[in-house]
């Protein structure tokens, strides 16, 4: 490094703001990010913050930024290197066995991302869309038949993304309500560490025994064709498999299931937008809306967490190998180069620009699943219950503000 | 306009058949992204530019 960029550096660092990270929304609009962060990011795409253990990783905030350094093999997400960014005391414990491949770097990711990519292409997903409508016609089904107001996260958002990731899995339908029940402990808000553990193991062991019925007698699933072509050749061993399931349902679970009931929030307190949904019949328009929903909706709340392994000149700063880095996705979804008026919500908007499934080699393998959920989900739900509303005050709501993956505790709705 | 993939570092997000299934598919075997119509008309020259400029790998070459 030259002495001139030394110098550069020490002076933006000197000027630079810290702010701790996370904070509390501002009052008003649930979806949008702390001032204090949007101050941050008006002094700089790339700033820092200071979190629990008192590090202050590097803060990116900017849109070209994000899919930049997403970009940059000097950028790990493996949660053992030092100076890795953890979101908590707790997951800074993490054990070392059941690591998955969301916090491998390549080449051991890349090699097992693609033992899944021919499950989740978009033509498969899309073959999964006519099961889904039914899913979602039944839960509005019952949800009629039943008494209201009804709790809409629990009626609906969390029991559908679970069963679509059990048929993708290949959950035979006899044990669906034990795969609910265990799944169903992982993302209560209750669940201490303890048994958070306790259920991990519990589903970790029941995808083993279920992985080790697929080998006897396999079936069109994702853990059958995984079991038949990578487990019998010796590439995986039944454990690994279990974590590549386990991973999936923790990937796809919580975060499709807080955006439903976000984004059908999102309608209910937009009167505009809602009466733009109920007069889109055209798949392209839902779909559009969708987009928009996931560009607005913060689910990733924390931010992608990275931990650099070289040197990276970006901006005229000099990001060193060792320090940690948070990449702000809903701030980058928000960032006016990229995107007119970015504070309106408007799902008439391009808005597939946005970053919410991340960027680089991690971006989400399930969106094109978690699309087609969504669309069913926006394009269904109105149409068949027009006078849907909030049965509590929208000042009685309570968010998952601290939560990995932000949403609504409870929806409580009546029609 | 010539449109070509790497397909060696393709990650298989989707996200090119999303902006433009009548130039980009995926092969059912691997996931991996492939050219449909390397060389596609006009009207779908701005899909191919977006799906470019979206692809979280950066693999998709367009010359012009
Ligand atoms: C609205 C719903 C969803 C959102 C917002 C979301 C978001 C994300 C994000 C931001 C990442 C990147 C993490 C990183 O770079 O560190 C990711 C990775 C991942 N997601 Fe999703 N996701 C959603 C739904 C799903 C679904 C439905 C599935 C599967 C059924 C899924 C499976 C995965 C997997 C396997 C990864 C790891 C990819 C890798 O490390 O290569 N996600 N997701
Ligand atoms: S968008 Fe890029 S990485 Fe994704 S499937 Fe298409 S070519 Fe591959």
């Amino acid at each position: 490094m030259t002495q001139e960029s030394v110098t550069q550096e020490r002076v933006t660092q000197d000027a630079m703001d810290v702010q701790p990270f996370p904070l509390p929304r501002p009052s008003g609009c649930p979806f949008d990010p702390a001032n204090e962060h949007r101050a941050l990011h008006e002094q700089g795409p790339i700033s820092r913050v200071e979190i629990w253990n008192k590090s202050t990783p590097w803060f990116v905030t900017g849109h070209e930024e994000h899919k930049a350094l997403l970009s940059d093999p000097a950028l790990s997400s493996d949660v053992h290197r030092a100076g890795f960014p953890h979101f908590s005391e707790a997951t800074s414990h993490r054990q070392t066995d059941d690591v998955t491949f969301l916090h491998m770097d390549d080449p051991e990711h890349a090699r097992q991302r693609r033992m899944l990519m021919p499950r989740f292409t978009k033509a498969r997903m899309e073959m999964m869309r006519p099961g889904i409508q039914q899913m979602v016609d039944e839960h509005i089904d019952a949800m009629l038949a039943g008494p209201k107001p009804v709790d809409f996260v629990d009626a609906f958002a969390l029991s559908i993304p679970s069963l679509v990731i059990a048929e993708l899995l290949g959950v035979p339908h006899s044990d669906l309500e034990k795969f609910q029940d265990l799944t169903r402990v992982l993302v209560t808000r209750t669940t201490g560490v303890d048994d958070a553990r306790n259920a991990q193991n519990n589903l970790l062991d029941y995808l083993e025994e279920l992985i080790n019925r697929k080998l006897e007698a396999p079936t069109d699933d994702l853990l059958s064709q995984l079991a038949v072509d990578r487990v019998r050749t010796g590439e995986l061993t039944v454990r690994e498999l279990a974590t590549t399931g386990f991973l999936v349902l923790v990937a796809g679970h919580e975060t499709t299931s807080n955006m439903m009931a976000l984004a059908t929030y999102a309608f209910l307190r937009d009167q505009e937008q809602l009466d733009k949904l109920l007069g889109m019949d055209d798949p392209k328009q839902i779909a559009g809306a969708v987009e928009e929903c996931l560009r607005m909706i913060p689910i990733f709340q924390m931010g992608r967490r990275r931990v650099l392994k070289d040197d990276v000149e970006i901006n005229g700063l000099t990001l060193k190998s060792g320090e940690g880095m948070i990449l702000s996705s809903e701030l980058a979804n928000r960032d006016p180069k990229v995107f007119e008026n970015p504070d309106v919500f408007d799902i008439e908007r391009d808005a597939r620009r946005h970053v919410a499934f991340g960027y680089g080699v991690h971006q989400c393998l399930g969106q094109p699943l978690a699309r087609v959920e969504l669309q069913v989900v926006l394009g269904t739900l109105f149409k068949r219950i027009p006078t849907l509303r909030l049965a509590v005050d929208e000042s009685k709501l309570e968010f998952k503000n601290d939560g990995l993956s932000y949403g609504l505790v409870r929806l409580p709705l009546t029609w | 306009m010539k449109v070509s993939i790497c397909e060696a570092k393709c990650i298989g997000a989707g996200v090119c058949v999303d902006a433009a299934e009548e130039v980009f598919s995926q092969r059912d075997e691997d996931g991996i992204a492939i050219v449909l119509d390397a060389e596609p008309r006009a009207e779908l020259h701005a899909a191919v530019r977006e799906a470019a400029v979206n692809c979280p790998a950066g693999v998709i070459e367009i010359q012009e």
